[in-house]
């Protein structure tokens, strides 16, 4: 139950509260750049739900079994050069940013090619989007996301498995659409409104971009309360929905935040 | 390659008439993400500086090399080189600023500027002309990121580099260091750039 518990709060946590877009600033091209008509942003979501899903797996996969020191595949590699002992101790994190571009570009090198074999209409609608979703930031974030949680732990039995992994990506994703979407029908009523000459293109939806990020943060307050209401329960699950580490800038947002509920 | 700009334009462009963040619209992640403080803006700017150069460098030297279809696999690859090295040096020697930028320095492998110079510049000119471009483009950005953030930590937290310049009766603006400030900040200092540029032309016009 602790375990369902978990996976529910990481996807309010990826979808909703620190949304991809709105809250980490991961994905800002794309979510600029094609949100001009809803149904292309819908296609750009879509796209990038799928893509960070495969990326996702293919980088907890990679990072479980051979990047983090004593992995399986690399310490039996390693086993026949050096003693068992030391073959435990390597530590190939250090090349996790290289693995992951590539499995990224490759992974989506390979849904171009999938799509466009059986789903020509689909590959058409994306045109250009595919490939560009390989320097899309969400995806890489994602996959940072995973490492920390895997190979940054200090305790083993705290590091994620696929199941969270894969619903901390999938669920990034969505909310990834969600942004987009939201901001690409604002964009379509935009159109016809009279704004001024200077702030016209890409200032005036910054603007409505942080509108929307301060809608989002009325979301903070629900990941409280859930911890709150399950703390009662079980004091271990208190601060999962941290993804980063707690000395990082981030939570000091939700200090701020919280500073100014006690102003008010 | 005579029309292609020489190193002197090209370092030149990237400063004001080509900057990266307010004429091009690249590299949006850091320009919000690190810009609540000017400190880690400026460690930000530096890194993405090193890196532009490094893979500006190393992608001129082999531009003769490049087979159009791998190439933006060799410049991700560089570019995941040079940043892996960056990270690596401020684990060790800024540790808190590492920790502080967290997961925004390994997302300059996927920042648009880096690849964008590299496509447009890097691979078709000389050593020198890639040099320059990328310290052009470097001060630039840091320009930018610099505007930004200095902005926001203002009237965030009424200091500037954690010194305090405000009245201590100032109330801070804690919305400026919160994300949305960010978007805030970007998109009216993008529209003044923009009312800037449109007043100039039209003097130009009538001069």
């Amino acid at each position: 139950m602790d375990y369902f518990l978990d996976i529910f709060l990481i996807a309010i946590g990826a979808a909703l509260i620190n949304n991809f877009v709105l809250y980490y600033f991961v994905g800002i091209c794309p979510f600029i750049g094609v949100s001009r008509r809803i149904d292309m942003a819908v296609g750009m979501g879509f796209a990038v739900t799928f893509v960070i899903t495969i990326a996702a797996f293919l980088s907890w996969t990679i990072t479980t079994f051979i990047l983090i020191p004593g992995a399986p595949i690399s310490s039996f590699i390693a086993g026949f050069f050096i003693s068992k002992a030391e073959a435990a101790h390597i530590d190939l994190t250090i090349l996790s940013y290289i693995v992951y571009i590539f499995a990224i570009s490759s992974s989506v090198q390979f849904v171009e090619m999938y799509v466009k074999k059986f789903f020509p209409v689909l590959y058409k609608s994306f045109g250009v989007f595919l490939p560009l979703i390989t320097t899309n930031c969400a995806i890489l974030f994602a996959c940072l996301v995973i490492m920390s949680n895997v190979a940054g732990v200090e305790n083993p039995a705290d590091a994620w498995g696929l199941g969270k992994a894969l619903t901390l990506a999938f669920f990034g994703g969505i909310g990834f659409t969600i942004a987009i979407v939201i901001m690409s029908g604002i964009r379509e009523e935009l159109e016809f409104c009279d704004i001024p000459k200077s702030l016209e293109g890409a200032a005036i939806s910054f603007i409505v971009a942080g509108i929307l990020a301060m809608a989002f943060m009325g979301f903070t307050g629900v990941d409280s309360g859930l911890k709150k209401a399950m703390k009662s329960k079980d004091a271990a699950l208190s601060s999962k929905l941290h993804i980063l580490d707690s000395e990082s800038q981030i939570p000091k947002y939700l200090k701020e935040a919280e500073k100014i509920e006690y102003l008010t | 390659m005579a029309q292609d700009p020489t190193s002197f334009e090209r370092f030149i462009q990237g400063i004001i008439p080509e900057n990266p963040v307010y004429r091009q619209l690249l590299g949006l992640c850091p320009t919000l993400a690190v810009t609540n403080n000017m400190k880690a803006a400026m460690t930000m700017a530096g890194a993405v500086a090193f890196v532009l150069f490094g893979a500006n460098i190393v992608i001129s030297l082999i531009r003769n090399l490049l087979k159009p279809h791998l190439r933006i696999v060799i410049f991700t690859l560089t570019i995941a080189t040079f940043v892996t090295i960056v990270d690596r040096f401020l684990a060790a020697y800024m540790y808190s600023m590492s920790k502080a930028l967290g997961p925004y320095i390994p997302l300059i492998i996927v920042n648009c500027i880096i690849i964008a110079r590299c496509e447009v510049c890097a691979s078709k000119q000389s050593v020198i002309t890639a040099g320059a471009d990328a310290i052009g483009q470097s001060i630039g950005f840091g320009l930018a990121l610099a505007s930004i953030a200095g902005v926001r930590e203002i009237l965030g937290t009424g200091m500037f580099f954690g010194l305090r310049v405000m009245p201590l009766t100032w109330p801070d603006w804690v919305i400026m260091v919160l994300p949305p400030g960010a978007f805030f900040t970007l998109g009216l200092l993008l529209g003044t750039f923009n009312l800037i540029e449109s007043k100039m032309a039209k003097n130009k016009n009538k001069g």
